[in-house]
């Protein structure tokens, strides 16, 4: 049976300390979001939240276990540093979409905003249509797949996490690269869309690319003119 | 400053000798300015080492007690009281935290620094009933075993970010900013990534990284104060939530943490500590921590927060018990030690300077902590070095430091006639400077003139 919460009447203090407490099994309906922020952040049991409406800034922030279903859209940092489970909003995503998530799914029906997936650290983010510009920005782990296009800087500063997109990158940022679609990254990728099935459904991994980093800013560039001069000369300053 | 002999092996003139006197060194180009020149000749990038200003700055030494006399008595040393026990978060948190000296360990992340190191900080400060705080690289079951307050950074980079410590943590430090480098992220070169440290910050092992500047979910302090509310969400409302602020505007700063539900601001001066940064950076960003209490102060006290709901912890070359009773007396209620706490432990140890010579160094210069090879074991993640480190022992030496701070800040408040550490207050002091004065906002010695006070 599913424990409904009105935001309308109850406090998100309310609401989440009921999610936090919850045993796994348990499923919780909320209605009346209404944009409140921090809606169902620090979920740790195995349970199913479905929130009928739009929410603010960092829902299912920290997210562990279980799974989160938004019926509406979601503003800045939804479903950020994700550990585990999985968060599926239906709508559009503003900035922030997945930031710094260490693993686990975030499923974005709509569109997503600027910074998608910055400084994910294992975490697996698909996002129905397109996202904004400097997404994975700073990204060091997991799997970004945009079945739309990519606006600009896409991937700067990137470490060892890996971009799939369908449609048109707008550019690259720096160290950023396209990479070979291999067998295994179509192998991945399916994986990663079957998860999030279902958005995604119908795109077929093969008419994605592939970016992840050039590895060109790993180490900083150290010249030593001194010892060419040695080498040449003979004499050691 | 390092002294490498020239190439024919011909030592530096003597300036003690009177042959060379007619010799003129430049004050714009000395031989430190040289060497540093010369140095980004060759190599190409810039210089990135650890520690603080090491410039000469407008300091706490500026400042005296006026300490008590005919109009105000003082108090018996070993007689009477004298508290020094501080508590943040009282109004919001389920468990404040109550420290039992108003002297705190400031961040320094497992990474940076051994876990030998990181064990000593927090036998050191637990001992002396103060906390430890976590760093830039998440908390390590070591930290949060050996500390019995341990306060959680949340921090641009998010390294290691995990809502289960999170949750464990007496305390959360959001960090805007540090001292050393208001504006700019931490740096831990491939050195000293090491397997562990990679793993705790999914990095590639071996990498120079560069930790985020901003944070990457939130910008400016309407969103911090959604942040923060998430946070308290998150860890039930239990623990307080410190905003940590390199000190840049100190005055506004301080108003918008408190503005985004702050329990604790930390503002830390230019003199602050950091295991690596560009030199460029520490040297000439941010401000002094002399004028930044003032600021932050006053913020404080137009909010009606000062002294209550909200406490300023202060930070940035605090060495002594008369930096503590003076960060004090201009309005502080706790100060925080980093560099200090490492010197305490065995940072720059004589007893290593046949090692510091061998890296081009000397006791009392050490300061590439940036290069893994620390032989004093604290700054390092060579675990042959880092075995060099007694945890218990070292521990023992910061418990004892912890101890002289805080009875030198009680003989200095008993001295001004003040039960309470924290009663002390500005009229207590005098600036012997007139930067002093106009910074701290207390009178030139002697005088009744604060400059710019109108």
């Amino acid at each position: 049976m599913k424990r409904r919460f009105d935001l309308a009447e109850v406090s998100r203090r309310e609401l989440n300390q009921a999610l936090h407490d919850a045993s796994d099994g348990e499923s919780f309906e909320v209605a009346n979001p209404r944009g409140a922020h921090a809606v169902a952040c620090g979920i740790t049991a195995d349970i199913d939240v479905v929130v009928r409406g739009s929410v603010g800034y960092y829902c299912a922030g920290m997210h562990q276990r279980g799974r989160v279903l938004v019926e509406g859209n979601a503003s800045t940092g939804l479903a950020e540093n994700i550990m585990s489970g999985r968060v599926h909003i239906t709508g559009n995503a503003t900035m922030s979409a997945g930031a710094t998530g260490c693993g686990g799914l975030v499923v974005v029906g709509g569109n997503a905003g600027a910074r998608c997936g910055i400084s994910m650290k294992g975490v697996g983010i698909v996002v129905g249509g397109s996202v904004g510009h400097m997404s994975a920005f700073m990204a060091q782990a997991g799997n970004l797949a945009v079945c739309g296009d990519a606006a600009a800087d896409l991937g700067d500063s990137i470490y060892e996490a890996q971009i799939f997109v369908r449609g048109d990158v707008e550019s690259l940022g720096a160290d950023c690269i396209e990479k070979e679609m291999r067998p295994e990254h179509i192998g991945t990728l399916s994986r990663l869309l079957a998860a999030a099935s279902p958005v995604g459904d119908g795109a077929d991994p093969g008419d994605f690319r592939r970016y992840g980093s050039a590895r060109r800013l790993y180490n900083f560039t150290i010249d030593d003119v001194d010892a060419l001069e040695a080498e040449r000369t003979g004499v050691v300053r | 400053m390092t002294i490498t002999p020239s190439h024919d092996g011909m030592a530096p003139l003597a300036a003690s000798d009177p042959d060379f006197w007619h010799l003129r060194e430049s004050y714009t180009f000395d031989r430190n300015v040289i060497a540093e020149i010369r140095r980004a000749a060759n190599t190409g990038i810039y210089r990135i080492r650890g520690w603080g200003a090491k410039r000469r700055l407008p300091t706490l030494d500026d400042l005296v007690f006026l300490g008590a006399s005919m109009s105000r008595y003082p108090l018996e040393g070993y007689r009477e009281a004298c508290g020094t026990d501080v508590v943040i978060g009282e109004d919001r948190a389920e468990r404040p935290v109550h420290l039992k000296i108003p002297v705190t360990i400031a961040g320094m992340s497992f990474g940076s620094l051994s876990a030998q190191a990181k064990e000593a900080l927090g036998r050191g400060a637990s001992a002396a009933g103060t906390s430890t705080t976590t760093g830039d690289g998440g908390m390590t079951d070591e930290e949060r075993r050996h500390s019995a307050t341990l306060v959680y950074q949340y921090l641009p980079s998010r390294y290691g970010m995990n809502p289960d410590h999170l949750r464990s943590a007496d305390a959360i430090e959001v960090v805007v900013g540090q001292g050393a480098k208001p504006g700019g992220g931490g740096m831990l070169l491939g050195q000293k990534i090491t397997e562990r440290v990679a793993e705790m910050r999914t990095l590639p092992e071996g990498i120079d990284q560069r930790s985020a500047c901003r944070h990457p979910d939130w910008t400016g302090p309407d969103d911090l104060e959604i942040k923060i509310g998430e946070l308290r969400e998150i860890t039930g409302w239990q623990v307080p939530v410190y905003v940590k602020v390199g000190a840049a505007r100190p005055y506004y700063d301080t108003a918008l943490a408190v503005k985004a539900g702050a329990d604790a601001v930390v503002v830390d001066g230019m003199q602050g500590g950091t295991a690596a940064t560009q030199d460029v950076f520490i040297e000439h960003v941010g401000i002094p921590t002399l004028a930044a209490i003032g600021e932050s102060v006053r913020a404080l006290r137009e909010l009606g927060v000062h002294r209550r709901a909200v406490k300023l912890i202060v930070a940035g070359g605090i060495r002594s018990g008369a930096d503590v009773a003076k960060a004090l007396a201009l309005g502080a209620d706790a100060a925080s030690i980093g560099t200090a706490a490492l010197i305490a432990i065995g940072d720059n140890d004589p007893a290593c300077e046949a090692e510091y010579r061998e890296l081009g160094t000397s006791a009392g210069f050490w300061e590439d902590f940036q290069a893994g090879n620390d032989p004093a074991g604290i700054t390092t993640q060579d675990p042959d070095l880092s075995a060099r480190l007694d945890p218990v022992l070292a521990g023992r030496r910061l418990a004892n430091y912890l101890q002289v701070l805080t009875i030198e800040t009680q003989i200095l408040a008993r001295a001004n006639g003040k039960s309470h550490v924290l009663n002390l207050e500005p009229e207590d002091l005098a600036a012997l400077t007139v930067e002093a004065a106009a910074m701290a906002k207390v009178p030139l010695a002697g005088t009744g003139w604060v400059p710019g006070a109108g």
